[in-house]
């Protein structure tokens, strides 16, 4: 089975967000891996293990990561690498700056099309910095294949068909989906592995392919950002209340907010 | 006047996701607001739709929709798209109208916006970052324009109106009916909904142990009308099931009281229950974030207060 994971390459979420006049800052920032994203490598990684070692059909294929971004998205890649993907294609251009999801989609479709044929791309629910959650939908569309987003269990994957859990607001739907096809997959679908030394060596020499955008028979006109951010503004703020320290007495300061709140 | 259509969704029995009315109550506001609804229980969902604002709604009961995720959908909405030309498409975040917005991008090559919070006027739509603190307008060239709306980003009220409903009959191929529904598992939950309670109860990593949730059904249970939720990290760790989660990824609550315990306040969980009239915050970390937003707000240990508060509540209830 072929498997295609994207993986992005964001500014690190644990320093704090920077813009950059309208926009987010995202260059010059210290990045790391879309933290979402270690669940689809795991994800896709399994599914090629599950498969090679015999439940299922045969254990060929490779599990190959796509990402767009800056050529410092290479970090990435490697790190996805590290864990155990076998190989990388980054799209790195000037012009795809700022890219909107529209954009992205239509560069990462064209990617995973040049790489070759596809059983099943895996993605995030959703990216940390832009948090659109519409990509892997807007892919698909792209690839002319099905899609099953919010994936928080894989049944099982074989014949051809893939059967995954996907969550819903009150529950989750049991799908069964015919391949070639892209999946969300969300936190809680499994449980990432830590890159080991050996798997830090060896993801150097793996290849990753560095395609630009007329690499991918695409032009500016066809990646053109389509929304344009007016105005920023500050949010009216929420006055902070009163705190104090437990003294014992907290509990009954409580209950006279909610009697105050007439909620009780 | 602009076309704007609202995507709505509806379960069998045709109760409309309360999250499409808020939308059509701005929509109208906007230009002539229409609605598209799909899937068993469409055509009497339409009758709602109607009464807030939809002048016109396209309607098919075809259990299609519902058996096969997103891409039947998709078709039939961008077939009424190219044939009636909305000038706008809104939908609201629910994970079945993001899939099929994100399809219909790609098939439209129109922009799309998500997470928006707002619509100023019909090429600008807002949304909200850093937790809510900053407020971004983005102006979305192309049409139709498609924009996903958070639940909560607009006050629901009936127009007196009552829609035209318009019966859709599209053909669906059978090469996208490929991702189909085999089965459908409900979490049943007891207590009012939590995107409906008037007092919210939500824990945190700060609870220490999943057992120690107990104590928030406790406390729900003697303030009555009370509905428990929990971040996302209380999630993933498996101590609660996904329906409980709020936030940017989890649902998004406006109760009268918002008790956080045992809750840092993470962007994205602010993006939750901002919008709360009170709110209580219970941390051990005078630091905490949620401090910064709460109406009151307790430094102390949660495990120690919560017992004493479930008495106090009792006591104050009689
Ligand atoms: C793309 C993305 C989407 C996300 N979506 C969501 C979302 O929808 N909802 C969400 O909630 N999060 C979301 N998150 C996660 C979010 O960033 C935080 O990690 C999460 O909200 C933290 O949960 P927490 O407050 O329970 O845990 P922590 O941040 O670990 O906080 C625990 C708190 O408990 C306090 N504490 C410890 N012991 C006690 C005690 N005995 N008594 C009182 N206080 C105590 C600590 O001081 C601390 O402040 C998302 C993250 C990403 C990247
Ligand atoms: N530039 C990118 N490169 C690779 N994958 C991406 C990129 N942007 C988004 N994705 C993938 O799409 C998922 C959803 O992203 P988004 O729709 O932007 O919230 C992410 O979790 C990633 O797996």
């Amino acid at each position: 089975m072929n498997i295609v994971v994207c993986v992005k390459h964001i500014p690190d979420p644990n320093l704090p967000a920077e813009m950059d006049g309208k926009t987010l800052k995202r260059e010059g920032v210290q990045g790391v891996m879309d933290p979402g994203d270690e669940f689809g490598v795991e994800a896709g990684l399994q599914i090629k293990e599950r498969l090679a070692t015999g439940d299922g059909e045969s254990g060929e294929g490779e599990v190959t990561l796509v990402s767009m971004g800056p050529a410092a998205a290479m970090e990435a890649v490697r790190r996805g690498l590290s864990m155990g993907a076998d190989k990388g294609v980054l799209v790195s251009d000037d012009v795809l700056k700022g890219s909107d999801a529209l954009a992205t989609a239509k560069v990462l479709s064209a990617a995973i099309q040049k790489n070759g044929a596809f059983d099943l791309v895996i993605a995030g629910v959703e990216s940390t910095d832009g948090y659109t959650g519409t990509l892997p939908g807007t892919l698909a569309e792209f690839l002319g294949v099905p899609h099953v987003s919010t994936v928080k269990e894989i049944v099982s994957a074989d014949g051809g068909t893939l059967k995954v859990n996907r969550q819903t607001a009150d529950g989750y739907h049991v799908v069964e989906v015919g391949l070639p096809a892209v999946i969300s997959v969300t936190a809680g679908v499994n449980e990432p592995r830590y890159a080991s030394f050996k798997g830090i060596m060896a993801a150097k020499k793996k290849p990753v392919e560095q395609l630009s955008l007329s690499d991918l028979d695409l032009s500016g006109d066809d990646v053109a950002v389509k929304q344009e951010v007016t105005e920023l503004s500050k949010a009216e703020e929420r006055e902070g209340g009163e705190i104090i320290e437990d003294d014992g007495s907290a509990a009954a300061k409580i209950a006279d907010f909610l009697k105050e709140a007439k909620v009780i | 006047m602009a076309k704007v259509w609202v995507f709505a969704e509806t379960t069998p029995e045709g109760e409309v996701d309360p999250a499409a009315l808020e939308i059509l109550t701005k929509a109208r506001e906007i230009g002539d607001a229409e609605a598209v609804v799909l899937g068993p229980g469409a055509t009497k969902a339409a009758e709602k739709l109607g009464e807030f604002g939809a002048a016109t709604v396209y309607a098919s009961d075809d259990e299609v929709y519902g058996d096969y995720v997103a891409q039947p959908a998709t078709h039939a909405l961008h077939s009424l798209i190219e044939e009636h030309s909305p000038d706008l498409v809104l939908f609201a975040m629910a994970y079945d109208s993001r899939d099929v917005a994100g399809r219909l991008s790609a098939k439209l090559g129109s922009t799309l916006m998500s997470n928006a919070t707002d619509l100023i006027d019909e090429n600008t739509a807002r949304t909200a970052v850093f937790g809510g603190a900053t407020l971004v307008d983005v102006k979305l060239e192309g049409s139709p324009k498609l924009v996903i709306f958070r639940p909560k980003s607009f006050e629901a009220a009936p127009s007196g109106g009552s829609a035209d409903v318009v019966e859709v009959s599209v053909d669906i191929p059978d090469d996208l009916k490929k991702a189909k529904r085999v089965e459908r598992h409900i979490e049943e939950a007891t207590g009012p909904r939590l995107d409906q309670a008037p007092v919210v109860i939500s824990g945190g990593r700060g609870l220490q142990e999943p057992g120690n949730f107990e104590l928030l059904d406790q406390l729900a249970a003697a303030i009555g009308n009370a509905a428990v939720g929990g971040t996302r990290a209380v999630v993933d760790a498996g101590w609660v099931p996904y329906s409980y989660q709020i936030g940017q990824t989890g649902i998004t609550v406006k109760p009268s009281v918002y008790l956080a315990i045992g809750i840092s306040g993470a962007t994205q969980h602010i993006v939750g229950m901002k919008g709360a009239k009170k709110i209580i915050a219970i941390n051990k970390d005078e630091e905490a974030p949620i401090f910064q937003l709460a109406d009151l707000g307790i430094v102390g240990d949660a495990l120690k207060i919560l017992p004493q508060l479930i008495e106090e509540v009792k006591t104050r209830k009689g």
